[in-house]
């Protein structure tokens, strides 16, 4: 009896084993299928208009859906400086965030604050969007903008790049808003990874003399420092994929400014905007798709560095 | 397994019992979706047909109608006639309504400027970027224009009411015509974009001296502040329900094929220039002829009985003759 219970036993657990297997396996590779297949629909997709314009495709800043002239010139120059700029906002505000956090905040503060953050990261993008166009938009246009427009539009050099019409909307309001989304992405990864360093390295350069300062940039960003890069890669993931919020306050214009203050478009909002008035096997419908392209490889790349960038922090 | 079975059965059972409630599917233009939205809750009432109608956009509306996805499309632009053709397409006309132009200029009341095609191409095409300048203070004498820098304001998104804008500019503009054309989205040579009338309503209400456009409606429910146009009889005429009909009566509906008429620009002392007609559309060779009668159904009850609610959200309704011809269509073309 028992004899047979055991052998059952271990066959069925064998069974188990296998079923188990299957399915981990099945789930790997449906991920592979699934990018496989993604990728596959965007070049199905967007081959008339890579065929229509070849490489041009990239360098074209026509948008002309009159005419069917089709480039990605535009909405790739705004998608990148506003992930950019973001980020130039975004990184040093974390850095302080994750800084504070771990070294500077009273014990009873560090709990309210990282759950607030991680809170801010949960808010839905369009909540953003619509807090940009109907707060910060409106302050940017009648108070921000005419102000430095005035004051440093003037200036040499770097004047341009503040000039033009205040419309409130445009690269650097966008810019903003991405900012303040990712900031809580940036400041979670590098607390997290700021409280591994270990204690006895932070002790020993206290035991020496070292100010707060000094340990930070010294000990805990030496150890940290691919995993810090790591999640400031994760936040431009996040930047430069970003749809809702962007479309609300960028301008939605297929023109390069050459202020910030100009509208400017991205791949992600020109897809959302102009999707739904696509005819189905129109050279437009074809050319987002080839945006849409466009917008994984850049992402790819974004992640392929990240990941090189995180496998030795990872390690140590 | 066997409760899989019964739960498939029951499935099934309300799918029946749903398809016998009548229900049709539409999907397309975003501007007609208020009044076929009251008008399928009216029907429910009164015919027992349930309409459930998607506001997806008219590019959207002909995808998913060549397609067969839905029972019927709607688009505020009139198909190509070859698509028509190739797609076996019946296009019949339900509302119409007008785009209006709206500023922000302090201490303007509402229709106290005027505006002339000429002008509204310029400002839109980035040559006039003053309120102040000669040209317009010209045409608004007793008015005084203050001296603000002119944003011109357009949907970022593909609307049919670009569309119908850009068809005016290109009207009364060869250069216009020629260099950017009309579409759903065009090649703005100035200006910025914000998404939907509401997004446009806002980024005027934002910006001192902005102006934009926004279909009639949705200007006078958020009593926004028009402008007057001249007309093709060079006369200036305020956004109104007369000077809207005035326009749809002088349009040329007999010699409009597929009833694809144009009425930008018509003719007529008191014709309000920017009117547009949304369309249906409809599979001449319908998979389910029962479903399409309903949608036949529903509209012919809509052109009997629809009128007042249409005029209750600020649209137009079609004229008798219109309706009369449509009909005889239906009866024609749908097997």
């Amino acid at each position: 009896m028992s004899a047979t219970t055991a052998t059952a036993s271990r066959r069925s657990s064998s069974l188990g084993d296998t079923i188990f297997a299957t399915v981990a396996k099945l789930s790997g590779i449906f991920v592979l299928a699934v990018l496989g297949a993604i990728i596959a629909a965007l070049v199905i997709g967007g081959s008339k208009a890579i065929i229509a314009f070849g490489p041009g495709f990239l360098t074209s800043d026509d948008w002309d859906p009159v005419h069917e002239s089709f480039g990605a010139l535009v909405p790739i120059f705004g998608t990148i400086v506003t992930a950019i700029l973001a980020l130039a906002l975004a990184v040093p505000l974390a850095f302080g965030i994750a800084f504070y956090l771990t070294e500077l905040a009273p014990k009873w503060l560090r709990r309210p604050v990282s759950t607030a953050i991680e809170l801010l990261a949960a808010v839905p993008s369009i909540i953003y969007g619509m807090w940009g166009f109907f707060v910060i938009v409106p302050i940017m246009s009648q108070y921000v903008q005419p102000f430095v427009i005035d004051t440093i539009g003037e200036w040499p050099l770097i004047g341009p790049f503040f000039q033009g019409p205040p419309f409130g909307t445009g690269i650097l309001t966008a810019a903003l808003i991405l900012a303040v989304m990712v900031i809580p992405f940036i400041a979670a990864t590098m607390r997290d990874v700021f409280e591994t360093v270990p204690a006895v390295y932070k002790e020993s350069a206290y035991g020496v003399g070292c100010t707060t300062w000094e340990v930070m940039r010294s000990i805990v960003i030496p150890y940290t420092r691919a995993s810090v890069v790591g999640g400031i890669m994760l936040g431009l993931g996040r930047a430069l994929g970003e749809t809702m919020a962007v479309t609300f306050v960028i301008g939605n214009t297929n023109r390069i400014a050459s202020s910030l203050f100009g509208p400017g478009n991205t791949i992600a909002s020109i897809v959302a905007l102009e999707f739904p008035e696509s005819e189905t096997g129109s050279l437009k419908l074809s050319s987002l798709l080839a945006l849409g392209l466009v917008l994984f490889m850049i992402a790819f790349i974004v992640l392929a560095i990240s990941r090189t960038l995180l496998k030795p922090g990872l390690k140590a | 397994m066997r409760l899989a079975a019964t739960a498939l059965a029951l499935g099934l059972g309300v799918f029946t019992l749903a398809s016998q409630a009548q229900q049709i599917t539409g999907a397309g233009a975003t501007f007609p979706a208020p009044v076929y939205t009251k008008w399928g809750e009216a029907a429910k009432a009164a015919l027992g047909i349930e309409l459930n109608y998607q506001a997806i956009g008219s590019g959207g509306g002909q995808n998913q109608i060549l397609n067969r996805t839905v029972d019927f499309g709607a688009s505020d632009a009139p198909m190509d006639p070859a698509k028509l053709e190739t797609g076996k397409l019946l296009q019949f006309p339900t509302v119409m309504g007008a785009v209006v132009a709206i500023v922000n200029l302090p201490g303007i009341a509402t229709n106290q400027i005027k505006l002339t095609g000429e002008l509204l191409t310029g400002i839109y095409a980035g040559k006039i970027t003053k309120w102040n300048d000669p040209k317009l203070v010209e045409l608004n004498k007793g008015v005084t224009l203050p001296n603000l820098t002119i944003a011109p304001v357009y949907r970022a998104d593909g609307s049919g009411t670009t569309f119908v804008f850009a068809s005016y500019l290109s009207a009364v503009s060869p250069e216009w015509k020629a260099k950017v054309g009309a579409a759903t989205s065009v090649k703005w040579p100035a200006g910025t974009g914000a998404k939907g009338n509401d997004g446009i309503a806002a980024t005027v209400a934002n910006l001192k001296g902005a102006i934009g456009y926004v279909e009639n409606a949705y200007a006078s429910q958020n009593k926004l502040t028009t402008v007057q146009m001249r007309n093709n009889a060079g006369e200036f005429v305020s956004p109104t329900e007369a000077s809207f009909s005035a326009a749809a009566s002088n349009g040329d509906w007999g010699a409009a094929k597929n009833f694809a008429v144009n009425l930008i620009d018509q003719p007529g002392a008191l014709s309000w220039p920017i009117v547009s007609v949304s369309f249906i559309l409809l599979p001449k060779d319908p998979k389910e002829p029962a479903r399409s009668a309903n949608v036949l159904k529903f509209f012919d009850w809509a052109f009997n009985s629809g009128d007042a609610i249409a005029k209750g959200l600020e649209y137009i309704a079609l004229p008798a003759p219109v309706k009369a011809a449509v009909r005889k269509a239906w009866a024609a073309e749908i097997k």
